[in-house]
């Protein structure tokens, strides 16, 4: 059916102006178009994220649990926040794993693609690139379930071939110190996978022309390396860096899993500190509370992370 | 070959030459050593994983670790299914995963096409508005979102993983670069021939953007497959995903073999497997897409 024979079976009215076989009327369908199949994603994101961001701002204003109505307290569940022994153990923990797990995730991807970007065998190429992403796919859960098991102190593998090598037994995640560094390798041990992707997509994108120019200037190995690869790929390792922080930040998987935030509260994340106020002790003002804290650490980098990228879509 | 000696200029000294024969030979072999150490440190883990969920419950920690299965003990997979419910787990991750994948691919095709190719008030404000939102961590919105779907009745339902995941920023930018590499002449022409906007959208546009749907729905089933937060919030007991399975194994197994939580965790990767031998590429474009040029 063509537009003409549309027009001419249809009356006046609004559909008369919509179904208009002018290019008014063409652009009027286009625009009516474009908010219909906006709607859904508009109206869900209202409805499931922007929204409840809003909520939780308002509820941490409240004291909350199931057995009482909500009670307006102001900003007292926020002074409650910094007296919390636990609050503050969560906090503190979770900004050690991610300084721990975004340092050797950046580290080592960067290292790793650098070192496959050499290689010239296609297979093994693809070979290295396939083995490095495969635990990205893997979820935290068997992840910390497996590796559970590896980092036992009596059984487990590492352990082993450590003793081999003369080093005594490491109680990897059962010493208060040692947890949350623990926890952090096996994260970097997926996560850097990604990191690794992210900077050979660089690698492969850097002007030859640049590397060629640096050539002739003398600048070669190591030098080379330091003074001309890595700063132009520093939009990958910033962007790198800023994605790996939001993500460490929210951690809840690994440690809920692989030690229930023990031994004590050695390993107690602040998402695990929100998740048992809010799920468990169903206390959703100060459940809501701790979220905002976690909210605007992850607002910071977001909006580190926006920045750049502004500044990329423009140069691009 | 390693000649590339001979582009050095001929008035180098013997000495000097040998340094950089040397040192052009570490360049090669450095990295590679490398390599070879840190795709075992990826790989064992997962191999000890599977050989070991093979392996007869009294041997599951011997030492020295062994890395290829010996005993085959196959009961071990059986034994999974008797001790958690875990026929109904992979049905529910497979009821909530698809759910959530095709509901994202519906909503982000239409999005991601009002904002690349439908022109209308607000449109760019829209957008920054939507990709902001992408910035929202789920802690953010967790507990007022629980409040909504346990008000709706929908808690304890596959509907509340399903419903607030389906509107998806991300695949709606995703998908907004797709059509945007669409020709536009494409668009003439098919108006030229008479179709309208919905056979536009429908029959032009829509099967050229096939790539940029497979990596959405690679990706998010790849994500929801693996999801442990917020199954653990919005469900309970026999609708319990597949990953809190594995995790409710550990729990009951503290005493008996581990061998038989390996075989679970081992069937929680088989979904995981097969979009790592099929969907590889497809994944790698997402990631690369999401981060280079976004």
């Amino acid at each position: 059916m063509t537009s003409r024979e549309t027009t001419a079976a249809t009356g006046g009215g609004i559909f008369h102006w919509l179904m208009q076989d002018t290019m008014d009327g063409l652009r009027r369908r286009r625009a009516v178009l474009g908010y219909l199949f906006l709607l859904p994603t508009l109206l869900g994101i209202f409805i499931f994220t922007a929204g409840p961001v809003f909520v939780s701002f308002g509820l941490s204003l409240f004291q909350w649990n199931i057995f009482k109505p909500p009670d307006f307290v102001g900003l007292e569940n926020f002074e409650r926040l910094l007296e919390d022994r636990r609050v503050i153990i969560g906090l503190v923990n979770t900004v050690k794993f991610t300084v721990l797990a975004v340092c050797s995730q950046v580290s080592i991807g960067l290292i790793l693609a650098l070192a496959v970007h050499r290689i010239n065998r296609v297979w093994l190429r693809y070979y290295f690139r396939t083995a490095f992403f495969l635990p990205l796919l893997m979820s935290g859960a068997s992840v910390a379930v497996f590796m559970g098991y590896i980092f036992h102190k009596e059984f487990g593998p590492l352990n082993y071939y450590l003793t081999l090598l003369g080093i005594p037994q490491i109680p990897w995640l059962t010493s208060s110190d040692l947890v949350m560094i623990s926890i952090a390798i096996i994260s970097a041990w997926r996560n850097m996978g990604f990191t690794f992707l992210i900077f050979l997509g660089g690698l492969s994108n850097l002007s030859q022309e640049v590397l060629d120019a640096a050539d002739v200037d003398g600048a070669q190995g190591l030098r080379r390396l330091w003074s001309v690869t890595i700063p132009l790929l520093s939009p990958q390792i910033l962007f790198a860096t800023v994605t790996g922080v939001i993500g460490a930040l929210q951690v809840f998987d690994e440690p809920y899993i692989m030690t229930r935030g023990g031994p004590g509260n050695a390993s107690r994340t602040l998402v695990m500190v929100m998740y048992e106020h809010a799920f468990k002790h169903i206390e959703f003002g100060y459940g809501s509370a701790i979220a905002i804290v976690v909210f605007l650490m992850i607002l910071v980098m977001a909006i580190v992370q926006m920045w750049l990228w502004r500044n990329r879509v423009f140069y691009q | 070959m390693s000649t590339s000696v001979t582009r050095m200029p001929g008035d180098v000294s013997t000495a000097e030459h040998r340094r950089q024969v040397v040192s052009h030979q570490l360049g090669r072999w450095i990295p590679l050593m490398i390599l070879a150490i840190m795709s075992g440190v990826v790989l064992a883990p997962i191999m000890w994983t599977i050989s070991t969920s093979l392996r007869a419950g009294v041997d599951s920690f011997t030492v020295p670790p062994k890395w290829l299965p010996t005993d085959f003990a196959w009961e071990n997979y059986a034994q999974v299914f008797e001790t958690v419910p875990f026929a109904r787990q992979i049905l529910n991750s497979t009821i909530i995963t698809w759910g959530t994948v095709l509901g994202q691919l519906i909503t982000a095709s239409l999005a991601g096409y009002a904002f690349a190719r439908l022109e209308f008030k607000g449109r760019d404000l829209l957008f920054w508005i939507v990709l902001a939102t992408m910035m929202i961590p789920i802690q953010a919105t967790v507990i007022p979102v629980f409040i909504l779907v346990r008000s709706l009745g929908l808690f304890d339902t596959v509907w509340s993983l399903i419903l607030p995941a389906t509107p998806t920023a991300f695949g709606a930018f995703l998908l907004r670069q797709y059509y945007l590499t669409i020709p536009i002449e494409l668009e003439e022409s098919a108006l030229i021939d008479g179709a309208n906007q919905w056979q536009l959208f429908y029959r032009v546009y829509l099967p050229l953007v096939k790539p940029g749907l497979a990596v959405l729905a690679i990706l998010s089933f790849n994500f929801h497959w693996n999801e442990f937060f917020r199954p653990l919030i919005f469900l309970q007991h026999e609708n319990y995903p597949i990953t809190i399975g594995i995790f409710q194994l550990q729990g009951y197994m503290m005493t008996g073999s581990i061998s038989v939580v390996l075989a679970g965790v081992v069937v929680s990767l088989v979904p995981v497997i097969i979009i790592f031998l099929f969907g590889q590429r497809y994944l790698i474009e997402g990631i690369m897409r999401g981060a280079i040029k976004g």
